[in-house]
């Protein structure tokens, strides 16, 4: 394994994208960032699996756009859009994360230890044997899984706050799903989403990831096994076919 | 798209602009190098009781000579001097800043409650639609708008900001995207004691503006972020809300959400927004409100545009972006996202 470190200390980020690129062209495996603070693009586009990229500080926005393969692991917190567009690989995040996280996210997975902002999820899409997933350790603010199209949203109210208390959940929701630790008020749900409570079978899909997030981040997964779960999936495959066509 | 921080020390201890202009540089992938701006609260000790009126002339020996017999007119000026400026290979000095320090003639607006503020306020309306080359763009007390076309950086050394110290301070990098950018255009927008800057576009503008025009303010900068200026002027100073209604008047929950409020609650939220109908703000924005005792930052109703909050000690900072904070206080603590809609206040002690 190599390991390459770079400091980031008022580097922008261009050139340290290219010293990215560079180390994995050199076949690092290893590459950790030091003193990051605000640099946008953070390994956008980068390819190869098996490689890890430990961010130290606090990134910019679209961190691990367009990426497929690696690992990034933020040891602080994310702006807007981690994992925007992601392909393949993880975004794992030992904080919490802006707005947008996993916009349009078509592969791979994002873990928020603790809360994101606003509309995470949105656009979220799947395509055979693509399907994106985001978890959140903590709680989710308004518009999570809009417009959504395809993948996976679980949040898990982990951080004593109630995992979903603000509007818009699912807004034109035409694929995927989400699921929630615990009730959500109806009174929150989008347009065109619709709430169940999650079946056994359900409960059995998300098991390995929750399995997962738990062992990430040093977390007992009995409880969160244990749990009831609601499911919030499209209530047609086409919520506003009347808005904008008429048949 | 642009940037946005913001800060205010509730013990009024002084800090000066050097950090201010690094944090808001970190940001320069939100602006486009047509705009960016600063204003300091507590720079002008000696002069606190006057206003400071910052003004853009195009042309000193032309247009500056009415404008003085305007203010000699209305008061008098107790000081005037050029404000210094240092030559920066991307800024075009296409005005040239002046600061007065003016003491308006109460005897010659008998029937105000307000004499000062409405005279400073009418010359200020009088003079930027006038146009004739001259073009207030700060008139508060103890406190200074610094602005221009170009990058955060470039217009903080223009101005050498680090040399001002002031107690709060609100900066500006701007994106202009439905007008184009010049001096006056850039951020913050002052009159009086309030000053704005704003990410963001407010699409109730044509609303907004003929209703604040209605009560005598002019919209003169080719932007819609002066309307907020004057909203809040007119909200706050003259109709005596809180900031905290104020806000609720601007970007107001919706009508459902009123509807399932306790009655009281509901009563108060449906006379604000019957009574302000015409003030409310759409579209995406986030906004950081100053004046000299208050910094206010909220959202719009749907959250389209990024608000981060952060303090440490007696400080409070605002911006768009969490790293802009920690470029200036890296131990920051208490980092939250204000909720949409929902304003975040830091008020000085005393």
């Amino acid at each position: 394994m190599t390991t390459v470190r770079i400091d980031a200390h008022r580097l922008h980020y261009t050139p340290l994208n290219q010293k990215i690129r560079a180390a994995i062209a050199d076949g690092a495996t290893e590459i950790i960032i030091d003193n990051v603070l605000g640099q946008r693009f953070i390994g956008d586009g980068v390819r190869g699996d098996g490689v890890t990229i430990t961010v130290n500080g606090v990134p910019g926005g679209d961190l691990g756009m367009f990426m497929s393969g690696p690992t990034i692991i933020v040891n602080g917190n994310a702006d807007h859009a981690p994992g925007n567009t992601m392909d393949k690989g993880k975004v794992i995040i030992y904080g919490s994360a802006g707005d947008a996280v996993a916009h349009s996210m078509r592969g791979g997975r994002v873990y928020v230890r603790d809360n994101i902002g606003y509309r995470g999820g949105i656009h979220m899409k799947q395509y055979m044997e693509k399907r994106p997933i985001l978890v959140v350790g903590g709680s989710a603010r308004a518009f999570l899984g809009e417009y959504m199209a395809g993948g996976l949203l679980i949040v898990l109210g982990l951080t004593g706050i109630t995992p979903i208390s603000e509007r818009g959940v699912g807004s034109g929701i035409h694929g995927g799903e989400i699921l929630v630790r615990g009730p959500v008020d109806g009174l929150h749900l989008g347009v065109g989403a619709k709430q169940t409570p999650a079946t056994e079978e359900q409960k059995v899909m998300i098991k390995p990831i929750i399995e997962d997030f738990a062992k990430q981040f040093g977390l007992d997964p009995a409880p969160l096994l244990a749990s009831d779960y609601t499911r919030i999936s499209p209530a047609s495959a086409r919520p506003f076919a009347n808005k904008y066509t008429w048949e | 798209m642009c940037g946005i921080i913001g800060v205010i020390d509730r013990n009024r201890q002084l800090m000066d602009g050097g950090k201010i202009r690094d944090s808001l540089a970190m940001m320069d992938e939100r602006g486009s190098g047509e705009g960016a701006g600063y204003v300091a609260y507590g720079i002008y000790p000696d002069y606190k009781d006057y206003y400071a009126l910052h003004v853009f002339f195009d042309n000193i020996r032309e247009n500056k000579v009415p404008l003085d017999n305007l203010l000699e007119k209305w008061g008098t000026i107790v000081h005037d001097e050029q404000i210094k400026t240092y030559e920066q290979p991307n800024i075009r000095k296409v005005h040239t800043p002046w600061r007065y320090f003016f003491r308006p003639d109460r005897s010659l607006m008998p029937k105000s409650t307000t004499p000062d503020e409405d005279i400073v306020t009418h010359l200020v309306m009088k003079v930027n639609a006038e146009k004739n080359g001259a073009l207030i763009f700060s008139s508060g007390k103890n406190l200074g708008v610094f602005k221009a076309a170009g990058w955060p950086e470039d217009v903080a050394n223009f101005y050498r900001i680090e040399d001002y110290k002031g107690y709060l301070w609100l900066a500006h990098n701007r994106y202009p995207t439905n007008t184009s950018g010049w001096w006056g255009g850039a951020h913050p927008f002052n009159l009086l004691n309030w000053s704005v800057v704003h990410n963001g576009e407010i699409t109730s503008y044509g609303t907004n503006r003929r209703y604040i025009e209605s009560y005598g303010y002019k919209c003169t900068m080719y932007t819609d972020t002066e309307v907020v200026a004057y909203l809040v002027d007119l909200l706050v100073r003259k109709h005596g809300l809180s900031e905290k209604l104020a806000v609720r008047a601007l970007a107001p929950p919706f009508w459902e959400e009123i509807d399932r409020m306790p009655p009281k609650e509901q009563e108060l939220n449906r006379a604000i927004r019957l009574t302000y109908g015409p003030a409310l703000m759409n579209g995406p924005f986030a906004i950081c409100v100053a004046n000299e005792n208050a910094l206010v930052g909220f959202t719009d109703r749907i959250k389209l545009r990024p608000l981060v909050s952060g303090e440490s000690g007696d400080r409070l900072y605002i911006s768009s972006e969490e790293a802009a904070i920690r470029r200036i206080d890296p131990d920051v603590e208490n980092i939250s996202m204000p909720k949409a809609g929902e304003p975040v206040i830091g008020r000085v002690y005393s």
